[in-house]
Formats: C-alpha cells, structure tokens, sequence
C-alpha cells in the first residue's frame, strides 16, 4: 500500500514514488483490519464524528420549526428556546437553525455526488491508462494533464457565472468532472504496478477479457485505496461547493452553507456581532472535513502496517 | 533537458488553447444573451432606439459573424491584448480593471505561498515521529486545512478587528490616506495586508505541515533510512535524507495546490474587501460583468500556467535525477 495524500489539495500523490502494494490475504485480511480499526482512535474518532454529523443532517430539517427562506417577525435574535429559534435569526429574521440543517444536508449530498463522480471519472481513466499502454496511455496523460494544470476553480466560476438557474446536482458534477485529475494520476500509477505481477500475468494467459482482468484482479487489490481516494474527493467537494456558494454562485432557491457565510458577511453580521449567523456554518464545514481527513489518516494507518503507531 | 521541456510546453500549449475555447465557447453555449441583458439594463423606453443599440453591441462585439469567423476573432483581440470592456463600468477595458486588480492579489498570493510552504514544510519535517510535537501538530493542521479559507477570514475580522480592534476590518488602505511612495502610506497598507495574508497562510500552513509529516514517516520507514541506522548513522542524519527525499513530491504538489490556493485568495478578498481579482471577480458575478469575469479567468489561466513552468524549473534543479536522465540516459 503506498502513501494516500491526506490533503488533496495541498499534498497531492506523486506518481514517481508509488510503492508497491502488497498483495492482501483474502480471508484473514478482513478480521485483521478490523481488529485494528476498532482501536484506532483516529478512525474512531472521524467515524463517529462524520456519523453524528450526517445524523443530525438527516434529522434536523424534520425537527426544524421554520423553513429555512421564510421570513419571521423576529429580527437578529439571539440563540433561544423560544419559538424554535435554537440557533437565533437573521438580521431579516430566518431561522438559522433551520438553515444550518439544510446546508449541512446540501453539503453531504455535494460531497457524495461530487466526490462519487470525480472518483469514477478518475477510475475509469486511471485504470485505463496504468493497464493500456502506449497510445492511449499518453492521450489520457495528456487530458490529465492539461485539466490538471487548468485552475478548476476559476473555471466553476465562469460556467456557473453563466448558468441563470443553478441547481444542487448541477454544482455537484460540475465539481465532480474538473476534481478528478489527482485521483486519475494516482491510480495510473498504482495500476501500473500491478500490472506486471504473476497473478494479472495469470489471469491474461486463462483468457480473461481486459475489463475482468482490471475489475476482478487489479482493482480488488487497491479496494482500500480507491475507498481512500473517495473520502478525500468528498471532502474536496464539499470544501470546493462551500467556497462557490460564499463567491454567490450557489444553487438558486435553497440555502447552503456557503450561502449562509455570504449572507452574513453581505449584510454586516460581523459588525454587529450576529455570531450565530456566520458561526455554525464554518464550524460545520471544518468539522465535516476534518473528521473525514481524520478517518482517512485512521484508515490509512489500518491498512498500512508501516504507519500504525509505535 | 529539450525533451521535458518540449513536453511541458506542449502540455501547456494544449492547456492554453483548451482554457481559452472553453473560455470563448461558454457564452455561446449558455442559454441568454448577454446582449440583450446589457441593453435590458440601459431601460430604453423607445423599442426603435433598443432595436439599434441592440444591433449595434452585436456588431460591436463581433456576434453577428458566423462562428468560427467570431472564434478567429477572440484569439486576435487576446494577442492585442484585447479582453473586452467592462459593462459595469462602462467605457472601462476589462484589461485596465485587471491590471489594477492584480498588484493587491499578488501580494497575498505570492508571500503566502512561499511562507507557508515553507513553514509548513520545517514544522511537519519536526514534528514527524516525535510523539508530544506530532500530537499537536496534528489535529491542528487538520482543523486548519478542513477550513474554509473564508471562514477563517470571517473568523479573524470578527475578533481581532471588530470585536478587538487590533486590525482594521478591510480595504487595502485608509481611505484619508495620502496614496504616496512614503512610509506612512506603505506602513498603512502593510497593516491593511496582514489580516488576509495571515487567513491565506494559516489555511495553506496546515495543509503542508500534514504533507511534510506524512512522506517524513514514510521514508524513515525506507530502506536506505533503515541501513543508515544499522550502520549506526546519527538520527540528526537520517532525518536530513528523509527531508530531501520528502521535498520533491512537495514540490510537485506546490505546483498542483496552486489553483486551490488561488480560489481561497478570491474569497479571502471578499472578506477584507481587498481590492484585488477576487474582490473584481465578486462585483462582476454580482453585477453580470460578463467581460470581467472571462478576462480574468484567462488572466488567471496564464498566471497559474507561467507558476507551473516556473515548479519545473526549480524541480530540475533540485532533483539531478531529473537532468542526468534527461541528458545522459536519452
């Protein structure tokens, strides 16, 4: 197993230094890695963390009292149990509890859809590319390439600066197709290593058809990995769609969390100290985030007997 | 050294020509027209008068022409360095709103890059297999890197410059100030930059910090690392090998972070209301200034392409392996 990048976005896999994956023993395997990640604090902690958070996303906008855009008679109120208004109003009186519990359920959903899409692409493209050579590999490094070099963000901001109706699914695989290239690269490398192991030679030579070879043989081998590379894409995603929404380029009709920092800074809640209103959002995200960074850095110690804690 | 070379720029070239198209073909490809917004805002009572001005921005702006006539034509103007005009402040080239922009950008972008690179970089090497310093550094660069980079932004206004007063709440300098090359005017604006430069850098910080100790661990657990200590080689020694071996796919990443880095300052901007391309790009989207918006991405695009021609050339200097495979092994 080689080296997972925590960050995505600041210490992205370096192809050159790919270690070989071992090859994981079929049975004994799964009791093992349990055994492990049950005590291991940092997976613990980000599961359980990342679990609490999509609970309280499923729940909260059942048990909210407002909806989230409507507007109240109480203007910039400050957390309280009257009314419902747990987490206070707005400067125009919209529930922020109300609020928070959408974004947070919008973010979770960006992040699986943009995380899920980016994860396939790079898949399908990294898989390819490692196990054909030649032509096709160098085409596909060269897409890689060129989307890796594009600034991706600055590029969301003139597609959806055009879009006049902007929806939540269409953020999601906008941020979906131009987030995958890091992922490709790794996996490309990976693949590249399997290769040309006895077992895919095996496989080659009992007539197994390409597309077998990688989904049965190779892609088996890196499971851990690629469950990896979906966790830090999710959190990408989310980080990405947080930062979209706050430039006000969010999803039309509904509120996210992004939304919510935009809001409050364009309407002076800073200089009147309505922190209830910019507060929850960020913590939101950064807990979010965090705890997925957290559970991968678990994971990766799981898997990776070399890291686990001396 | 001509072979890697020619293949970058070739990737580069083709990076290029892919970001303009797309830069050109979205307009074309969305549904509206930006024309008849423009004219929309203007409020012309007489349809006649509408119908003419409407004409005319057509022929001004070259959408009357077929297609790839109006395709040729966008690649022309750019090379003249042409990027339109700004609707928003009408007779205003989109070329002077950037160029005015970009000063205040790069003075967050650049110092910020390279500090927390750096730090980043000396504070994971430190911290990587060392219980007490790695227990600290590590959920802190997490929390740091899981956040949003405006969110720290908002975070630092509302303590220390509303609530605390230690730092003025945004802008790039007093407005009373006197704009003069003179101390005053530079300590002013140097008290503005500190507030955003520190939200851009703490985010960026956490991020490398965790990259660092994450290849620290995994090359003390190489092999070269484990016959250095069974030849009884001094810690102080392994530490220093792992470091530089650690430095390159750090390096590689400085080039890939770039464009993350850049979306932060955007919205770093926004936050202070520093008057750099973010804050530009904000009242663009804000306001439906189409031409801002495309020319700086184009501007971006090339700014992010010059960074990572500039990583390739520290990369071949630091890593030989790079310039004796290049010229002896080819």
């Amino acid at each position: 197993m080689s080296s997972v990048p925590t960050a995505p976005l600041a210490s992205p896999v370096d192809p050159s230094r790919v270690e070989e994956p071992p090859i994981a023993a079929p049975t004994s395997g799964l009791r093992e890695s349990l055994h492990f990640a049950l005590r291991n604090k940092k997976l613990v902690f980000g599961l359980s963390m990342t679990s609490a958070l999509l609970l309280f996303a499923l729940i909260g906008p059942w048990i909210a009292q407002h909806p989230p855009l409507a507007y109240g008679g109480h203007l910039s109120l400050a957390p309280t149990t009257k009314n419902g208004y747990w987490f206070g109003t707005t400067l125009l009186g919209q529930d922020v509890f109300s609020q928070f519990v959408t974004g947070l359920r919008l973010a979770f959903i960006v992040g699986a859809l943009g995380g899920g899409i980016a994860a396939i692409i790079g898949m399908v493209i990294g898989f390819t590319a490692g196990y054909r050579s030649g032509f096709v590999d160098e085409a596909l490094n060269m897409l890689t390439n060129v989307v890796l070099v594009i600034p991706t963000f600055a590029l969301l901001l003139v597609i959806a600066a055009y879009l006049q109706v902007r929806g939540i699914m269409m953020e999601a695989v906008f941020i979906g197709i131009t987030s995958w290239p890091w992922a490709a690269r790794a996996l490309r490398a990976q693949t590249f290593s399997l290769v040309s192991r006895d077992f895919v030679d095996m496989a080659r030579l009992s007539g197994r058809s390409s597309r077998q070879i990688i989904f049965k043989e190779i892609a088996p081998n890196m499971s851990s990995y690629l469950f990896m590379m979906f966790i830090l894409l999710f959190g990408g995603a989310i980080l990405i769609a947080a930062t979209l929404d706050f430039i006000g380029l969010g999803p039309s009709n509904t509120i996210s969390l992004g939304m919510m920092m935009q809001l409050s800074v364009q309407n002076a809640a800073l200089q009147l100290h309505l922190w209830w209103w910019f507060l929850p959002p960020g913590l939101a995200i950064m807990a979010l985030v965090g705890s997925l960074y957290v559970m991968n850095v678990g994971l990766d110690e799981v898997f990776n007997p070399k890291l686990r804690e001396l | 050294m001509g072979r890697y070379f020619l293949r970058k720029l070739v990737i580069y070239a083709a990076t290029f020509v892919v970001a303009v198209t797309i830069d050109w073909a979205i307009p074309h490809l969305m549904p509206g027209n930006p024309v008849l917004t423009l004219v929309g805002r203007i409020q012309i009572r007489d349809p006649r008068v509408a119908q003419q001005l409407y004409h005319h921005y057509m022929r001004a702006f070259n959408l009357d022409l077929p297609l790839w006539k109006q395709y040729w034509y966008f690649w022309v103007a750019l090379f003249h360095g042409d990027l339109g005009t700004s609707i928003l402040e009408f007779p205003t080239p989109v070329t002077t709103i950037i160029v005015d922009a970009v000063p205040y950008t790069l003075a967050l972008l650049v110092p910020a890059i390279l500090l927390s690179w750096y730090a980043g970089n000396k504070f994971g090497a430190l911290a990587a297999r060392r219980p007490v310093l790695d227990n600290s550094l590590l959920p802190f660069g997490y929390t740091l890197t899981a956040t949003p980079y405006m969110w720290l932004g908002i975070l630092l206004v509302w303590v220390l410059a509303v609530t605390w007063h230690v730092f003025p709440v945004g802008f790039a300098y007093d407005p009373t100030a006197q704009r003069a090359f003179s101390w005053p005017f530079v300590s002013n604006l140097a008290y503005h930059w500190f507030l955003p430069f520190l939200s851009l850098f703490l985010v960026s910080f956490g991020g490398w910090a965790i990259g660092m100790r994450n290849m620290i661990i995994y090359e003390l657990e190489s092999d070269y690392a484990h016959y250095l200590e069974a030849l009884g080689a001094p810690q102080r020694l392994i530490r220093k090998y792992a470091f530089r071996n650690a430095m390159l796919p750090q390096i590689t990443g400085l080039a890939l972070a770039l464009g993350a880095i850049i979306g932060g300052a955007l919205v770093t901007e926004i936050v202070f209301s520093y008057p750099g391309l973010g804050y530009q790009i904000y009242r663009a989207i804000t306001n439906e200034d189409y031409f801002v918006i495309q020319g700086i991405f184009l501007f971006i695009i090339i700014g992010v392409l010059i960074a990572n021609f500039i990583v390739d050339i520290v990369y071949l200097i630091v890593d030989p392996r790079t310039r004796i495979g290049m010229e002896g092994g080819r």
